[in-house]
């Protein structure tokens, strides 16, 4: 028998949480990394069920490692090949199943929309860890965290991102939670094919009134940015071999770039890196995207404590 | 011109583009309805050319006709009563619809699981956008457009 709770909740978007509750899961994150002993048995008892149907090393082990530091168990799979997926089962009805096993569900689908059926067919609280080209919204809890972390605050910056801005579904994740915060401007860097959607344009930026330029060369933005999110080209969401070899090595910052940067100017990027981010950058202290893996995980935690309306004293 | 009996109570779809009518049967799940109803083909039209019709014997709040906004603003719906026109129906485009379009997006889950109920909601009424509840791809503009 799963977790009772007051109130059912899931998180597909990042507007799922609104803006205090991101602010007190970012403090709640902080105290977790400070006091883990606090913690280490909030979840005795309870499983997360690991859905990921795609192949994926960050999230999933960060989910994982987020329950086992929580007290909890994790039971799941890792593969559609080795779930019931291969024999035709539903997304919903997998939820439905694993409602009666787990007590929260952490679900990685390829297709858009997948963590949103399996939400409206639940007992228990579903967590999108990436559907498609669509969501990631506890990647962005990662990347939002960091961010306070190394600019001490979310409004008031000029936030450039650069790369696959049509299939990254980080990328539509973060511009969501970050127009809600004051004074975020954008500078949009990415080849023509790859811009943002227009749904992201038309919903999120111009709907809230938001300042965004669109360039297609990285140098010449480099010099005005707070943060730059870098991301990864990725060849799984490219129904042609040709397009994705032509695009894949459109930007790659490197020890020369950095130098067109402010001082204070903090590179982030969801992770797995190929080739867009030379290594001689990484020992750079403005590279920020290993603390952000180590950001993701509290911020899991933060999520999962939060869902299962845990209480310590 | 082909003669089809006035009815007492119920609804005239009007000014169908030809062709289209029995699409619009179908959306509107007439052949659910049991109900009499007569389709005209190709019937002379001043403003069209031809043009189909669709007459429904129906109680007047038996039949949800808001789908028809989205299909085409251009039908003209009459509410008959008695035997006489009491007026026509102001057509809106549905802050939903179920089942009416499909996603396109080779990506979105519905391409996979077909059971799902194909969903879009009206995002943008100005410009008549809706978008998959599941992926939020955009359905621009009206069905028969």
């Amino acid at each position: 028998m799963h977790r009772q709770l007051k109130n059912l909740r899931h998180v597909i978007s990042p507007l799922d949480l609104t803006v205090e509750e991101l602010d007190q899961m970012m403090d709640l994150a902080e105290d977790m990394e400070a006091n883990p002993e606090k913690y280490a048995h909030v979840c005795d008892g309870m499983k997360l069920a690991a859905l990921f149907y795609e192949p994926s090393t960050r999230t999933r082990l960060s989910f994982e490692s987020a329950m086992l530091n929580l007290g909890g168990q994790v039971i799941g799979f890792h593969s559609s090949d080795s779930s019931s997926a291969t024999k035709g089962e539903s997304v919903a009805d997998t939820i439905r199943v694993l409602s009666c096993f787990a007590d929260i569900a952490a679900m990685r689908h390829p297709k858009e929309g997948a963590a949103y059926v399996a939400s409206i067919n639940s007992e228990i609280p579903v967590i999108n860890g990436g559907d498609g080209g669509h969501q990631h919204p506890t990647q962005t809890l990662a990347d939002l965290c960091t961010i306070r972390k190394y600019k001490g605050r979310l409004n008031n910056l000029t936030v450039g991102i650069c790369g696959d801005l049509k299939f990254g579904r980080t990328v539509h994740s973060l511009i969501s939670a970050l127009v809600r915060y004051t004074g975020v401007r954008f500078v949009l860097i990415s080849p023509e094919e790859l811009q943002l959607p227009s749904y992201v344009k038309e919903n999120v930026l111009n709907a809230n009134n938001i300042e965004y330029v669109e360039k297609i060369r990285l140098e010449e933005a480099l010099p005005e940015l707070d943060i730059l999110y870098m991301t990864r080209v990725q060849k799984e969401r490219f129904f042609n071999e040709e397009d994705y070899i032509r695009m894949k090595d459109f930007y790659i910052l490197d020890k020369e770039k950095m130098k067109l940067a402010k001082e204070d100017m903090y590179v982030l990027h969801p992770l797995p890196r190929v080739n867009e981010i030379s290594v001689e950058v990484d020992k750079d202290p403005r590279a920020a995207y290993f603390k952000q893996v180590y950001w993701g995980m509290y911020m899991r935690m933060a999520l999962i404590f939060t869902l299962l309306e845990l209480e310590v004293e | 011109m082909l003669n089809v009996g006035s009815i007492e109570q119920g609804f005239v779809l009007d000014h169908i583009r030809a062709g289209k009518a029995m699409t619009i049967y179908h959306d509107l799940k007439l052949d659910k309805l049991d109900c009499c109803v007569a389709i005209i083909k190709n019937a002379k039209s001043n403003k069209m050319g031809k043009k189909d019709i669709i007459k429904v014997e129906c109680p007047v709040d038996e039949l949800d006709l808001s789908i028809v906004g989205f299909i085409d603003p251009n039908i003209t719906v009459n509410i008959i009563e008695h035997g006489e026109i009491v007026g026509k129906k102001k057509l809106e485009l549905p802050k939903q619809i179920v089942n009416v379009i499909k996603c396109k997006n080779p990506r979105c889950i519905t391409s996979i699981e077909q059971e799902l109920d194909q969903i879009f909601t009206l995002t943008d009424k100005e410009h008549a956008i809706y978008r998959c509840r599941y992926c939020e791809e955009k359905y621009h503009g009206h069905r028969n457009k």
